[in-house]
């Protein structure tokens, strides 16, 4: 709270020293009126900018001394270790371990779908797109962002659900067979030009080179057949899964992930850009090469701050991720039924403060800790990173 | 009250201070009955509503307000005197009188309906019938293939209420017998939620009001079907009152007391079976007539 000094000059110290005209100057009642007046300025000032930092020590604090009677109460073992949640029966269970799981896979499923469509967008908008379509096309994702989230979870529950259900193998075939195709010809295009490269050396075998792209492109087509044909014959007997809520919560992720990335690519200097092309590189090199690692920091930033988005989510995970307790096998089943730690939280509310003081009002809280916990380290770790890479900016 | 009204205005003849203090008293008594706001069970839900939508079409001048958020919360509400009724579909637990008592609130239940709990499966599925047992199999996880009953092979999938709702306890207490419901249950947090989940999922079993079985199957339980008649005569085995509760009985001629007795009433009655519940009546004398317009 020191005195800025670019403000001196107008205060009482600064206009003496100036010798400035008369009118100028202040008598001593008016200048002690000035300090006090700056001095209250300053502190209100404070108050209010101290008042979030207030906000959130206040809510840890009140989270934590409601949780720490739980673990009083039944010990840290049961509720980080056991599996069975029974909070309503009697006597009750809290083993919390399957709901921690469920939000973790639910927020691992958001990321592989955020961050392969985010990252992408993110490069295309900075980088492929021009500039007028640009300012067109990035309000529009940020829109995203602005549709609540309950309607996401109408939509998700409504609409998506029935869907999985009634034709989940198809669609999880039809989305395996747009997203691989592509990366499957890639691959074969690079992996039979290296082979070939390294069984013949660099002389001109145009047979062997053939030969091996063709043997490549039948292992592809095999490969996008046989994993399309798996998933066309899945059904999916319940639509409300850790799948649904992934998506839904990837797309709720999206435009945090393609904003921050984006501004992230924008910091990258023109020079950097300019000198890449200068030595010949292609944009493709341009983009994969130079720009994409000198951002990387940002891109990180980016994902964390979505996964923070995905794990804090409530109503769409309450709605449409079907909320059962338990720890799906193998534990990447993304097609079972999960709960998480805010729907738990929300569900669970209404009935278990009618008894405060029990150990299913304090487990909520408890919940609420290791929540709060989680994106503390969360947050923390962005503003590590956003921090390293605006130093290797500079 | 008119009475005690009437009284205070021929004291305030004698003196006009005392008057006027007890008309102001008067009028702000009246003002605070004139609103009453009903808030708990989801499942008691549309039967208040219903009674506020004709109660304030009878008395234009009484407004009354109701907000479903649950048993729990509704306990909760009259507890911290938030609500003059509370909608309840599970009598009220030791703990919450315990609560209610410690804030100087006494509650006084009014049974104002029956109401049965369906065990719903998808349309499509075969399945007619199943016993108490069987059903309690279901959700503990035994039976995990409608084919081990009888039907396709289809794999089960079991939606439940949340634990905060009373259908939940009903059905925990009427049919799980306070045996654990298997962790790979579904939840979902109102009885319409769960009879879209049971529309839209080929292979969903489901537990819900009797007022929310359109669009769904009912199953027989021990072969009896989950129709009024059975559930008013108690031979439906998945049954059980609903409640609202005032704090203490309310005063006669009040708004409140009309409110809350409106069940005894022939109109109450009907909008009650209109809804979908059963009545506390002498029931089975006209149950063809009810059991006709069945949603």
């Amino acid at each position: 709270m020191t005195t800025n000094p670019s403000i001196a000059p107008i205060g009482p110290g600064g206009a003496g020293r100036l010798a400035a005209p008369r009118s100028l100057l202040l008598s001593k009642r008016a200048s002690r009126l000035r300090r006090v007046l700056a001095l209250l300025g300053h502190g209100v000032l404070f108050l209010i900018a101290s008042s979030s930092a207030l906000a959130v020590i206040f809510i840890f604090f009140f989270i934590a001394r409601d949780a720490i009677p739980f673990f009083r109460l039944e010990g840290f073992k049961e509720f980080f270790t056991g599996t069975a949640w029974y909070p309503t029966h009697e006597p009750p269970v809290f083993g919390a371990l399957p709901i921690f799981v469920g939000s973790g896979l639910v927020t691992l499923g958001a990321i592989l779908v955020a961050v392969p469509l985010g990252v992408p967008a993110a490069v295309c908008l900075s980088d492929v797109l021009p500039f007028s379509v640009r300012q067109y096309v990035k309000p529009v994702i940020e829109m995203l962002a602005a549709i609540p989230s309950v309607a996401f979870g109408f939509f998700a529950l409504v609409i998506f659900t029935p869907l999985l259900q009634e034709h989940g193998g198809r669609v999880l075939a039809g989305v395996w067979w747009v997203v691989a195709t592509p990366l499957v010809a890639l691959l074969v295009f690079v992996l039979s030009d290296v082979v070939a490269n390294w069984v013949v050396g660099e002389a001109r075998h145009r047979a062997v080179r053939v030969l091996l792209a063709v043997l490549m492109a039948a292992a592809g087509a095999w490969l996008l057949f046989d994993v399309g044909g798996r998933f066309a014959a899945l059904t999916i007997s319940s639509g409300t899964n850790a799948l649904n809520v992934s998506i839904i919560l990837g797309l709720m992720a999206l435009p945090t992930v393609v904003s921050v990335s984006e501004d992230a690519l924008q910091a990258v200097g023109r020079e950097l850009r300019e000198g890449a092309y200068a030595l010949g590189s292609t944009r493709a090199e341009v983009l994969v090469r130079v720009i994409i690692p000198a951002a990387g920091s940002g891109i990180c930033a980016a994902v964390i701050l979505g996964v923070m988005r995905a794990v804090g989510e409530t109503m769409v995970v309450w709605m449409a991720s079907g909320n059962a307790a338990q720890i799906p096998q193998p534990w990447y089943n993304l097609l079972a039924p999960v709960r998480t730690l805010t729907a738990t939280i929300a569900g669970d509310m209404g009935e278990a403060d009618q008894s405060a003081g029990s150990a299913h009002y304090h487990v909520l809280f408890a919940m609420a800790l290791a929540l709060l916990a989680i994106s503390f380290v969360c947050n923390l770790i962005s503003e590590q990173v956003i921090r390293r890479s605006a130093l290797k900016n500079e | 009250m008119q009475r005690a009204v009437q009284g205070t205005r021929r004291l305030g003849g004698l003196s006009v201070i005392l008057c006027l203090g007890c008309l102001v008293a008067a009028a702000q008594e009246d003002g605070a009955a004139r609103k009453i706001v009903v808030d708990g069970s989801t499942t008691v839900g549309p039967i208040a509503k219903a009674f506020a939508g004709y109660y304030m079409a009878q008395n234009p001048d009484v407004n009354i307000t109701v907000s479903e958020s649950g048993s729990g919360n509704g306990a909760k509400s009259l507890i911290n005197s938030t609500c003059d009724v509370a909608d309840l579909s599970r009598f009220m637990k030791v703990k919450e009188f315990e609560a209610a008592v410690a804030n100087g609130v006494c509650p006084v239940a009014h049974v104002v309906a029956m109401d049965g709990l369906a065990i719903v499966v998808n349309p499509r599925n075969p399945v007619q019938e199943l016993s108490l047992a069987q059903v309690r199999d279901i959700y503990k996880g035994q039976i995990k293939n409608w084919s081990e009953l009888g039907g396709p092979n289809v794999a089960i999938v079991k939606i439940s209420r949340d634990t905060n709702s009373g259908t939940y306890e009903t059905f925990e207490s009427l049919v799980m017998d306070n045996e654990k419901i298997a962790p790979d249950t579904e939840y979902v947090g109102s009885n319409g939620a769960a009879r879209q989940r049971v529309k839209s999922t080929p292979g969903a079993i489901g537990y819900v009001g009797l007022g929310f079985t359109k669009g769904v199957k009912r199953l027989l339980i021990d072969g009896v079907e989950a129709t009024k008649e059975n559930v008013a005569s108690g031979r439906y085995p998945v049954a059980r009152p609903l409640f609202m509760f005032t704090n203490g009985y309310p005063k006669l001629g009040t708004h409140l007391h009309a409110f809350v007795t409106l069940h005894l009433t022939s109109d109450g009655q009907e909008m009650i079976e209109r809804k979908g519940y059963v009545p506390v009546t002498s029931y089975p004398a006209k149950a063809r007539l009810v059991n006709d317009d069945e949603s």
